[in-house]
């Protein structure tokens, strides 16, 4: 939060030099820079929350989500990050990670935070064809060929294991 | 059932004492626990936290797993997004949740095939050496890696006797499933499907897969509940587990090996 406060403050300090009247050419042209992007959201009329809670503390609403789903199995959608991804998604690329644009990107780099949450989570909305049941049920032949392999184990590993 | 006897009656399974404390009063039951006990095994409510009132547990019949079959393995990988080994392109290292074994009695010659995977030991070794606290024990008997406080150290990997863990070493580029996230530099292993039973689907992907086979060698249910299909199959079936010496009172078990 300092940190979008502090950016904030370069902002109107900038723009208030410029203002000012100061040379505009050696001034970094922080107040005219592009602002973050704010993809609307593909569905629903307002957030899990108010927007103006949500943007300043979406990180504490995830961060305390995942402890109680992740340690103690409690699964409701309100603030799961599955959720968010399901409505933030963009409706170019899919995805709220993929492109510069995107829900969980522009903000950020515009902040300069850099989060880690996509390289395991998924960017995209859930597959609602991997949800169907007729699919789950055959997806895995799929597979099957490729996973044809033979662990043969010696005399010595089975006495470990069989023991 | 006559060797699981002693295991029992150690004191240092506590748990598995109180689920045989359970089995033996089945039949003088109270109505109330039976009722709850049933509700939780058809999926909790999604606000509900897992609960130790519950054992999720596996019965592998070996006499009935196919030779050759991989079903249950490829199932998995589908469902939980792994790669099969065969595809990696660094088959020492790609991560696999479950394996088939196939042993040979070096004497008789005799085949037993079986999968194996992380047993979710009630008194877990990964859990003891985890630096961090990230491998834990889930209420409900599941062995887990939190991710978010995994440093990928790999003690746990070093810890375990099943050889259950891998360690992601290769980005995953957002090929993972949405309900299933896994990461680059973090431990993992066989879950219980605990996405599909959180959800209350009640099975896991790799027992689907042996039943649609028609092999029906993997039974997933509840080990606290007298009433379950496990335990009535783990009540009449002599079963094993493996490497039954170190007193770790597993989730998985084994009938003819
Ligand atoms: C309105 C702009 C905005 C949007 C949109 C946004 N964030 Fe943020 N996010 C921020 C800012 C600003 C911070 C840094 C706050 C700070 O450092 O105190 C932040 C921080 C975070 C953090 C904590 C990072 C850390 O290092 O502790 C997480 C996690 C996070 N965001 C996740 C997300 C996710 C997931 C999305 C997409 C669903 C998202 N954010 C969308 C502005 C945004
Ligand atoms: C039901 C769909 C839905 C879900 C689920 C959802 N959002 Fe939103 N979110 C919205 C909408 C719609 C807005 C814009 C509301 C507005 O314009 O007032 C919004 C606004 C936001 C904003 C503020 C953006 C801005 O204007 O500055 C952030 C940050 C945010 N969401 C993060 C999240 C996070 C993190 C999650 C998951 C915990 C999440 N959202 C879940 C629909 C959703
Ligand atoms: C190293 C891999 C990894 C990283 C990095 C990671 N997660 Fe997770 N996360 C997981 C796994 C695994 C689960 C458990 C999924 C399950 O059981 O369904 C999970 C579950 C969650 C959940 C609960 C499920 C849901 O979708 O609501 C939340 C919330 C969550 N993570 C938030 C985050 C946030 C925010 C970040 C980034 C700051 C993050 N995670 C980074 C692996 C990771």
């Amino acid at each position: 939060m300092k940190r979008l406060l502090a950016l904030g403050a370069v902002v109107l300090t900038t723009a208030a030099l410029a203002w000012a009247g100061v040379d505009s050419t050696s001034a970094p042209k922080t107040g005219v820079a592009a602002k973050p992007v704010i993809t609307k959201a593909v569905k629903g009329e307002q957030c899990v929350e108010d927007t103006e809670y949500m943007r300043r503390n979406h990180m504490d609403v995830l961060d305390h989500h995942r402890d109680k789903t992740v340690i103690e199995g409690v699964r409701t959608k309100k603030h799961s990050l599955k959720e968010c991804i399901n409505c933030h998604a963009s409706e170019t690329t899919g995805s709220v990670a993929k492109g510069k644009d995107d829900f969980c990107v522009s903000c950020h780099s515009y902040a300069a935070v850099k989060i880690d949450c996509f390289e395991c989570h998924s960017t995209k909305p859930q597959a609602s064809m991997a949800m169907h049941p007729m699919n789950a049920e055959s997806a895995h032949y799929a597979h099957k060929m490729a996973t044809q392999t033979n662990d043969k184990v010696s005399a010595e590993d089975m006495a470990g294991i069989a023991q | 059932m006559s060797e699981d006897k002693s295991i029992e009656n150690t004191p240092s399974s506590p748990e598995r004492r109180r689920f045989v404390g359970v089995a033996a009063t089945a039949a003088g039951l109270s109505l109330a626990p039976g009722i709850m006990l049933m509700e939780v095994a058809h999926g909790r409510p999604e606000e509900q936290a897992a609960s130790s009132a519950v054992r999720w547990g596996m019965l592998v019949d070996a006499t009935k797993c196919g030779t050759g079959c991989n079903d249950c393995v490829s199932a998995c990988s589908t469902e939980n997004g792994w790669t099969p080994v065969a595809e990696s392109q660094h088959k020492n290292q790609a991560p696999q949740w479950i394996r088939k074994l196939e042993l040979q009695d070096p004497l008789t010659q005799f085949e037993t095939n079986l999968p194996m995977m992380c047993q979710h030991c009630a008194d877990a070794p990964c859990v003891d050496v985890c630096p961090t606290g990230a491998s834990f024990k889930r209420a409900d008997g599941i062995v887990l890696v939190n991710r978010h406080t995994c440093i990928g150290c790999r003690y746990c990997m070093m810890a375990c006797p099943y050889k259950a863990r891998s360690l992601v070493h290769e980005p995953l580029n957002d090929t993972q499933k949405a309900d299933v996230p896994r990461g680059m530099g973090c431990v993992e292993s066989c879950t219980l499907c605990v996405q599909k039973i959180d959800r209350g689907d009640g099975t896991t992907a790799c027992a689907e897969a042996c039943t649609a086979s028609g092999h029906n060698a993997l039974l997933f249910g509840d080990m606290n509940d007298p009433e379950s299909e496990i335990s009535k199959r783990l009540r009449e079936l002599p079963t094993k587990q493996v490497r039954a010496d170190l007193n770790l009172n597993l989730g998985v078990r084994y009938h003819g090996i």
